[in-house]
């Protein structure tokens, strides 16, 4: 079992969560991502490391289904029944100049941890962070503490600058020489974003989020294709070269079980009963 | 054993096993011999004549002492050795009439003791070593069994949520029982071995940490799953045999949403290969409500599974299309057909089977929502990737001389991750001599 040492709310539908997890915490590095599993009956869901202190590692997720929504009523002294980790390769950092370090959504809480070892490397490190509107807007203290420059957008322009990472990270690119640049965020955001890096020639990083099962390589669940081979995320990556990666592909994956996500969200809510073949406890 | 095909809805086991009466009968029928060949068949050589005849005089508990001798895990042995080309296939009476029935033998001894209460054995005095053992499966679990009784100190490292590898994600319930898998794990512990869960070595355990155990036994299985490489293959519906398995077998998707792992039933399912996995991905897909058929690119003959396994899944309704293969996923987004090709067998390759290929022109497709590639596994190179001192082989097999010794000093290495996918009680065989070895190499320090 494993404690919740913490968990709060961040923003709507943002939660964060400190969790007693001694051997992650140990040896977990920026970039890397831990399963979880709720209880007994629930599915494993990787979520990534966003800070680390003593023995225990900070996640911070979005509600989005059964799982995440579970884990949101999860409180302080709650117990998760399994954590694993850290898995994944570690962020590629060292000395590449000026890097960047964007985060998009819910992806910014794969920032703070990024962008505090680049600069430990010696990089000089830009942050853009990214949301729909102020209200949304996650880690802003942290970042702004981490970063040597800081830059926010919001889509509606209620902080910072009105509208994209693209459009900041464009006059970047325009200005500056930058070593590398990391995107985090849901996968059209990548996408698009990485595409801003690639006339220039910039080493960019994207962290896919494919659908996983176990992370350690065993199932080909969170295939996916980078420079035309097939690669597993959950041991290959999850960072890849973003001018690799076939997002198309990587989508149309992560939507493979809508509608059962739906049913699962709709018997959280409303359990009828069990399923007949085990017993009917469940 | 009762007809297969009334089970094909649910997940229990289709074998029901021997009763006290006719375990007694059966062991009667062994001819004690002085010089017993069955046991040469057996990998872990257990002393068969022995336990047989303590089964036909009624002491079971004597039974199953001489078995777990040389066995930790009869209840799984018992259950899933291919017991035909192995002790059955080697004994005296098989030449005659019908071996003895030795695995059901096993299997009802097993059984009898975990209905009547379980006796751990004897645990040497502690020798202050200290052995990490990675892995849980059939391997790992019966070095630490055996490292734990000569007196060492044995730490499991396993990934997963649930010991025992391939027993629990991989080989449906219909076949071996999780409670029976997690009972024998039970009486590992009891000789005083720890079992992490969720330690991923090479991760959460670093290889320095590792290596800094007094020694080292790799358990770690052929657990990496080969992809045929066609076009289509990452459609939504298209799974390795092992994640659709493992949804079913370790996170229970065939209960969804009463558990939350969802996995895609498919009215139509195709499944690709002849082994024992594709028969156990193809049995599960029945379970599951789908017609199935599988293709198999030679002849029936050819196939490599479990005979016993291949008429199961006939009775359950299986079609299968043999000398035929897989060429294209067809679909959209999601799986809508497979595209095949028929396949003609030409002239012997070096195992003696004739080489398949492809008929030009014979093109046919077979319409499908879901398609599981059961094509073969190869061992898992995360952990052996990182110790670069270790050698392996081409398809990535760690390297190990008879006595599972690795090519680096204290590491030893047995079961899949060392042969490629074999069986059960071969990865307990070898796991075993490794066993035997580091317990020498500790003593002679
Ligand atoms: C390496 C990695 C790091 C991640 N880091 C974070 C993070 O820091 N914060 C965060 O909020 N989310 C993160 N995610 C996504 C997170 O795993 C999913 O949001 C979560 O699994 C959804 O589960 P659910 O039951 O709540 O929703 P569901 O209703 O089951 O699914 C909603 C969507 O989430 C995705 N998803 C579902 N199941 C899985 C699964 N087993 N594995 C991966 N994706 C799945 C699918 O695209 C699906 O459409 C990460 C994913 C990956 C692969
Ligand atoms: C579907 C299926 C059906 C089968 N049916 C039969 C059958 O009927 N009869 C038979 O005899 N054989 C059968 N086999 C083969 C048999 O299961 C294997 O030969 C056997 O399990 C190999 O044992 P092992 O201990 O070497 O590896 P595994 O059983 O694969 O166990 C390896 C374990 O190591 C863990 N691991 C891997 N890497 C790490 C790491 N870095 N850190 C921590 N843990 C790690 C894995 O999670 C796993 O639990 C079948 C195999 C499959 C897949
Ligand atoms: S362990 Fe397997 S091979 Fe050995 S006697 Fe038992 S069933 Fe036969
Ligand atoms: S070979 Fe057959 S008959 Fe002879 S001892 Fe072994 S099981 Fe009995
Ligand atoms: S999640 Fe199973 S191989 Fe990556």
């Amino acid at each position: 079992m494993y404690l919740v040492e913490e968990a709060t709310q961040l923003a709507d539908k943002v939660f964060q969560m400190w969790i007693h997890a001694p051997q992650v915490a140990r040896h977990a590095r920026a970039g890397q991502f831990l399963i979880l599993r709720i209880d007994e009956t629930g599915e494993r869901i990787p979520i990534t490391i966003s800070a680390v202190k003593g023995d225990s590692v900070r996640v911070i997720f979005m509600t989005i289904g059964k799982t995440t929504e579970h884990l949101s009523t999860l409180k302080k002294g709650d117990a998760l029944r399994d954590v694993v980790g850290p898995l994944g390769k570690p962020s590629e950092i060292r000395k590449y100049g000026t890097v960047v370090v964007i985060g998009g959504g819910v992806g910014v809480a794969s920032t703070p941890i990024i962008a505090r070892e680049a600069k430990e490397a010696g990089n000089h490190v830009i942050g853009i962070i990214g949301a729909r509107n102020k209200d949304l807007l996650l880690l802003e203290d942290e970042m702004k503490e981490i970063c040597d420059e800081l830059f926010i957008t919001t889509d509606d322009g209620s902080k910072g600058i009105h509208g994209f990472a693209s459009t900041v990270l464009e006059q970047l690119l325009k200005e500056r020489e930058l070593g590398c640049v990391w995107i985090i965020g849901p996968a059209i955001m990548m996408k698009v974003t990485s595409g801003v890096t690639k006339p220039y020639g910039v080493k960019t990083f994207v962290s896919l989020n494919p659908i996983m099962v176990d992370g350690t390589g065993m199932c080909g669940s969170c295939r996916v294709t980078v420079g035309g081979e097939t690669k597993f995320a959950c041991v290959d990556g999850p960072e890849f070269d973003a001018h690799q990666v076939d997002f198309g592909g990587l989508m149309q994956r992560q939507r493979m079980y809508v509608d059962e996500e739906k049913e699962a969200l709709e018997h959280f809510h409303h359990p009828h009963g069990g399923c007949g073949c085990c017993g009917g406890e469940h | 054993m009762t007809d297969v095909s009334e089970h094909v809805t649910d997940f229990n086991e289709v074998n029901k096993g021997l009763s006290e009466e006719n375990a007694v009968l059966e062991a009667l029928r062994c001819m004690n011999c002085v010089r017993p060949s069955c046991v040469k068949g057996c990998p872990v050589c257990i002393d068969i004549p022995a336990f047989v005849e303590k089964v036909a005089n009624r002491d079971f508990a004597g039974a199953v002492g001489v078995v777990k001798e040389n066995n930790m895990l009869p209840a799984i042995c018992g259950r899933v050795c291919p017991q035909e080309t192995q002790c059955e296939g080697s004994c005296i009476l098989a030449r005659k009439e019908k071996p003895v029935s030795i695995g059901a033998l096993e299997r009802f001894v097993a059984d009898w003791e975990r209905e009547h209460g379980v006796k751990t054995p004897e645990v040497a005095a502690p020798t202050g070593k200290k052995v990490a053992v990675v892995g849980s499966g059939p391997a790992g679990l019966t070095a630490a069994a055996e490292l734990a009784r000569m007196g060492h100190s044995v730490t499991v490292f396993e990934s997963l949520h649930a010991a025992g590898g391939v027993l629990m994600y991989g080989i449906p319930n219909f076949r071996l029982p999780k409670e029976i898998v997690q009972a024998e794990i039970e009486q590992v512990k009891a000789l005083g071995v720890e079992i992490k869960l969720n330690h991923l070595v090479g991760r959460s355990v670093s290889t320095e940490e590792l290596l800094a155990y007094d020694a080292v036994f790799l358990g770690t299985g052929a657990g990496l799953p080969y992809f045929m490489g066609i076009e289509g293959e990452n459609l939504c519906g298209v799974y390795s045999a092992n994640e659709f398995l493992t949804r079913v077998n370790l996170m229970h998707a065939n209960c969804f949403p009463g558990f939350d792992t969802p996995v895609k039933r498919g009215a139509k399912v195709v499944v690709a290969g002849g082994g024992n996995v594709a028969m156990d991905a193809a049995r599960v897909a029945r379970r599951l409500g789908a017609e199935v058929t599988l293709v198999y690119r030679r002849r029936e003959e050819d196939l490599p599974a479990r005979a016993v396994e291949v008429t199961n899944a006939q009775a359950e309704g299986v079609n299968f299309v043999c000398c035929a293969n897989p060429v294209q996923v067809l679909g959209e987004k999601t799986v809508s057909g497979v595209e095949c090709v028929r396949m003609e067998m030409c002239e012997l390759d070096a195992s003696g089977r004739p080489k398949p290929s492809c008929i030009e022109g014979s093109n046919f497709v077979l319409e499908a929502d879901v398609f599981i590639e059961a094509i073969g596994q190869g061992p898992n190179p995360l952990l052996v990737s990182m110790l670069p001192a270790l050698t392996r082989e081409r398809r990535g097999n760690v390297i190990v001389d008879e006595d599972g010794q690795t090519t680096i000093a204290r590491v030893y290495a047995a079961g899949d991750v060392a042969t490629g996918a074999a069986t059960v009680i071969w990865a307990m065989g070898s796991a075993k001599k490794a066993a035997a070895a580091i317990d020498r190499m500790l003593r002679a320090e």
